[in-house]
């Protein structure tokens, strides 16, 4: 059963199958973790996202069991694990690098922790041969590790990891020994093993586009906290501070002076742009107040023509464009200097009469797509 | 009924892990010793045991007896005093020599290419593999008078009349160097073949000469190997007895002959145990500095190689 | 330079070895003035009985101290390699470091005292032989093992180790099924090297033998102490080849096994 303690602060989920309660972690002086909550549904693929040195891989290996907790609960479908050694907690992890066992057969390290279970040989047999159907990699049974490429190794490790049918499975870095090319058809395969077999994941990972790409949700984690937890289009939507802007997808950032505040128009006043920025949701930071305002590039329209409303717009010219297949982005200079991005589609080119080095623009934007951020 | 939990009584699964070699090397090692400390301030006796018990129950009452006349004797007997000096000598010249010669060929063994690099090894290896102690035995058959060395030079008209230099310290010294040069080449050859090329590479990359970076980046970096070798011959040296025995003359003085002459010609026990204490005191310092940098070696392995989470 | 000092001091390491096998086959008592090929000195080291019955018995006690040193020298690097840092972790490097670098008249004398009071106070061990040699050179060997050892667990993956763990195997099933096999070439070579050491050993063995017993080495060295000994030379070439044939196999087996 849940503490109590810990339940007070959450809205109890029916679905909750994995809860980190107050979980703080440290190493000496460090404090590697500092007090992370998340609850993680059945069946959901979580993702842990940050740069290195935020936290992510410690907590995963706690959740593992292979460090210490050194304060909080860790429960697992209503069990608290905080103290159950790795060997025998129904937690697997696919390792970064794999970790497969050199010495012995494909076959063989599948079997590996079946054999642990005491399972009979014939269940072994089927099982392993389950898993590694799964993932296509039945006909290389009798390999070994070294005879095999990194996809194929990361096949076989997956299957090692879930022909125990674990609660909750682990992945540390999933992609990072693969190659940028085949990284995208992985992920998404992945996502449809995981899916077909029904099993609740947590991955770490410090690449914004493959958490964004398998998760369902995910968790951005800076210093040892998670500053914002959502689905991919929540948390790139509407980012709650200045980091999660930055650090998942590229924005451009303004800052100002509320002038008016309305339930649903507020309007700011930024030096760096002439005319006043309007959002169109609320905001809990009276008049006066300094905020910081995102905009994502592909949100910022780019035309010739002057627009005709008062707000939110501005003036200037293009200092560089790349071109990078699908879409183009530019880099307008402001006429009060600020430099923003934006990212025009191929297709709206052609129409645009495609602006070049130093042609004046106007770029514009809808009061929905400005977010106003906490921090 | 009382139930008492015994598994708060047990020693958890991680002193089982530790404790039990442990408990060979206590009583095999540091057993025996408190017990050479004991006879050293016992007296000779006649008999089994051969010395006196230092506790005695006499009318009723415990008494100790601690005799320290071998001591007295082992520093004021100048043989004594300066077979010690002597041993040390010999051992920082052998020490010497081996680094003199070994540091070289640790180090172009560890330049070399992979290939050669293992086939130079095992070359040095391959001699430590046959008895040492036939391999000092053959340098008898080589510095005797009428050995091959006199031969050869005498032959080669170099010389007209043979050289002394068997039943010498010349002789122990040659032998000695041999013999421990493979202890000394070794953990320095680890230490330089484990070093990161690129360290040299960013020091020429500033302007340093080949042989500024190898005294300012090289040397350095290799000390951890040098100590590690330097301590491995010079702290055995000193208690050397097989090669003085074989190749030095009568007037060759090294503990490992006293110490081995006390106990099987005098059978004065309490007498070798006081030398033993003190040659042990002796190398009670160059001994602390091959344990610490025993300790720093396998600690430094440690956090290299494990995978502590830094990138958490 | 680099050609020269390689070549000097291979010179030095091998022309003493050379020259015991050239002088082996030497017909005359006189060692090292030649008067002809023979293989009068082989004859005669096989029909030394005393010299062959030293030899059995250090092969035995070899045997014996290598697998003991190796059981317990791994136990030993495990400890150092993976159990991090533990009270006492200065005290466990310490003593077993110190059989590296101790002198051996140090060691014999002190396991000496420690078998005469156990058999005043306990009545055991009963003789000097076999059992306290073998104490002795385990005791020494060991801490080569756990050098070895200890370096070798050092490098291995730790990851191996904490997957083995994950998927259900206990720390101690870990151990065997992951670890061992692993550094199986380590385990080798330690075993292969406190056999060595345990055979040429002169020094623990004299302290640590009773009446009537003599090792390989023992017997050599009284022979030697007294001057040159043409069986001697031909004992060494005997070793020195079989030493060598058997790395040549190993270098065989290794060589292959990397390059199928």
């Amino acid at each position: 059963m849940i503490d109590s303690r810990y339940g007070a602060q959450h809205t109890t989920d029916p679905d909750e199958f994995v809860r980190v309660a107050d979980v703080v972690k440290i190493f000496g002086d460090v404090v590697a973790v500092r007090s992370v909550n998340l609850s993680v549904r059945r069946n959901e693929i979580f993702a842990l996202l940050g740069s290195s040195g935020c936290g992510k891989s410690t907590l995963l290996r706690m959740l593992a069991g292979f460090e210490e907790v050194t304060s909080g609960q860790i429960m697992l479908d209503g069990e608290d694990i905080t103290a159950i050694p790795p060997h025998r907690r129904p937690v697997n992890m696919m390792f970064q690098s794999y970790a497969l066992f050199p010495h012995m057969t494909v076959q063989a390290n599948v079997a590996f922790g079946l054999k642990q279970e005491g399972v009979d040989a014939a269940e072994i047999h089927d099982r392993v041969f389950e898993a590694l159907d799964l993932v296509q990699m039945a006909g290389y049974s009798r390999r070994k590790p070294h005879q095999l490429s990194g996809g194929q190794q990361q096949r076989v490790a997956l299957a090692r990891s879930l022909v125990k049918r674990p609660k909750l499975l682990l992945l540390d870095e999933p992609m990072s020994a693969l190659d940028k090319q085949i990284r995208q058809k992985t992920q998404i395969e992945l996502v449809r093993i995981l899916e077909q077999v029904g099993v609740t994941c947590i991955m770490v990972t410090h690449d914004q586009e493959e958490a964004m790409t398998m998760a369902h949700r995910l968790a951005v984690m800076t210093e040892g906290q998670i500053v914002q937890m959502g689905t991919p289009q929540e948390v790139y939507a509407f980012p709650r501070s200045r980091f999660v802007a930055g650090f998942i997808g590229s924005t451009n950032l303004f800052t100002g002076i509320i002038v008016v505040d309305e339930p649903d128009r507020v309007a700011i006043e930024c030096d760096e742009l002439s005319r006043p920025l309007v959002v169109s949701h609320g905001v809990s930071e009276p008049i006066g107040m300094e905020v910081h305002v995102s905009i994502r590039p592909e949100h910022m329209v780019v035309s010739r023509d002057m627009p005709e409303t008062e707000e939110n717009w501005a003036h200037g010219r293009v200092s560089h464009m790349a071109w990078l297949g699908s879409y183009a982005l530019y880099q307008i200079r402001l006429d009060a200097g600020k430099v923003i991005e934006a990212s025009v589609p191929s297709r709206i080119l052609a129409s645009l009469d495609a602006p070049g080095i130093e042609d004046e623009v106007y770029v514009s934007w809808d009061a929905d797509s400005a977010t106003v951020l906490a921090s | 009924m009382i139930r008492v939990p015994v598994a708060r009584f047990l020693p958890s699964m991680r002193t089982l892990a530790i404790v039990p070699p442990f408990l060979w090397l206590a009583l095999f090692l540091l057993v025996p010793f408190l017990m050479v400390l004991k006879i050293s301030l016992a007296d000779l006796n006649f008999g089994t045991p051969p010395y006196t018990p230092l506790l005695t129950f006499e009318e009723g009452a415990t008494q100790l007896t601690l005799h320290t006349q071998g001591y007295a004797r082992l520093f004021s007997d100048s043989l004594y005093v300066t077979t010690y000096l002597n041993s040390v000598k010999m051992a920082l010249v052998t020490t010497f020599w081996c680094v003199v010669i070994g540091y070289p060929m640790a180090y172009y063994i560890a330049r070399s290419s992979p290939q050669v690099r293992a086939l130079l090894m095992l070359a040095v290896i391959l001699p430590f593999w046959t008895s040492q102690l036939l391999r000092v035995y053959a340098w008898v058959g080589i510095l005797r008078t009428d050995g091959l060395l006199n031969k050869a030079l005498i032959g080669l008209g170099l010389i007209s009349q043979p050289l002394e230099i068997y039943r010498t310290d010349v002789a122990v010294y040659i032998g000695m160097i041999y013999a421990y040069l493979p202890f000394f080449i070794l953990p320095l050859y680890a230490n330089l073949v484990k070093m990161d090329l690129r360290l040299l590479e960013a020091a020429y990359d500033l302007g340093a000469k080949p042989w500024q970076a190898f005294w300012q980046v090289t040397v350095p970096l290799s000390r951890p190997g040098v100590i590690a070798g330097a301590m491995l011959v010079f702290i055995p040296s000193v208690g050397e007895y097989v090669i003085p025995e074989l190749l030095g003359g009568a007037d060759t003085l090294m503990m490992g002959r006293v110490m081995w002459g006390e106990f099987f010609t005098n059978a004065d026990w309490p007498m070798a145990a006081a030398v033993t204490c003190v040659m042990v005191l002796l190398l009670l310092v160059p001994l602390a500095l091959f344990q610490y940098n025993q300790m720093k070696q396998i600690q430094a392995g440690r956090e290299g190689a494990s995978k502590v989470p830094t990138n958490a | 330079m680099k050609w020269l000092s390689l070549g000097l001091g291979f010179l030095f390491l091998y022309a003493p070895i050379v020259s015991l096998m050239v002088f082996s086959f030497n017909a005359s008592p006189l060692v090292t003035s030649w008067s002809g090929f023979s293989f009068r000195w082989y004859e005669a080291l096989f029909k030394d009985e005393v010299l062959l019955r030293a030899a059995w018995l250090s092969f035995q006690i070899a045997g014996l101290t290598a697998t003991a040193a190796v059981v317990i020298g791994t136990w030993v690097g495990y400890v150092l390699a993976r159990m991090g840092r533990f009270r006492g972790f200065a005290v466990y490097v310490g003593m077993i470091s110190a059989p590296l670098v101790i002198p051996e008249v140090v060691l014999g004398i002190s396991l000496l005292i420690l078998f005469i009071e156990m058999r005043s106070t306990l009545g055991w061990p009963a003789d000097n032989g076999m059992f306290t040699i073998w104490v002795g050179h385990t005791t020494l060997c060991m801490a080569y093992v756990a050098v070895i050892i200890q370096s070798r667990i050092r490098d291995l993956d730790r990851s191996l180790e904490e997957a083995a763990l994950d998927l259900g195997a206990s720390p101690l099933r870990v151990f065997f099924s992951i670890t061992l096999p692993l550094i199986a070439p380590a385990l080798a070579a330690g075993w292969l090297l406190a056999f060595t050491l345990s055979l040429d050993d002169v020094v623990l063995a004299s302290f640590l033998s009773g009446p009537g017993f003599s090792t390989l080495p023992m017997e050599v060295f009284s022979r030697v102490r007294l001057g040159l000994r043409p069986e001697v030379n031909a004992l060494a070439t005997l070793f020195i080849l079989a030493v060598g044939i058997c790395v040549i196999i190993a270098h065989r087996l290794v060589w292959r096994k990397e390059t199928a």
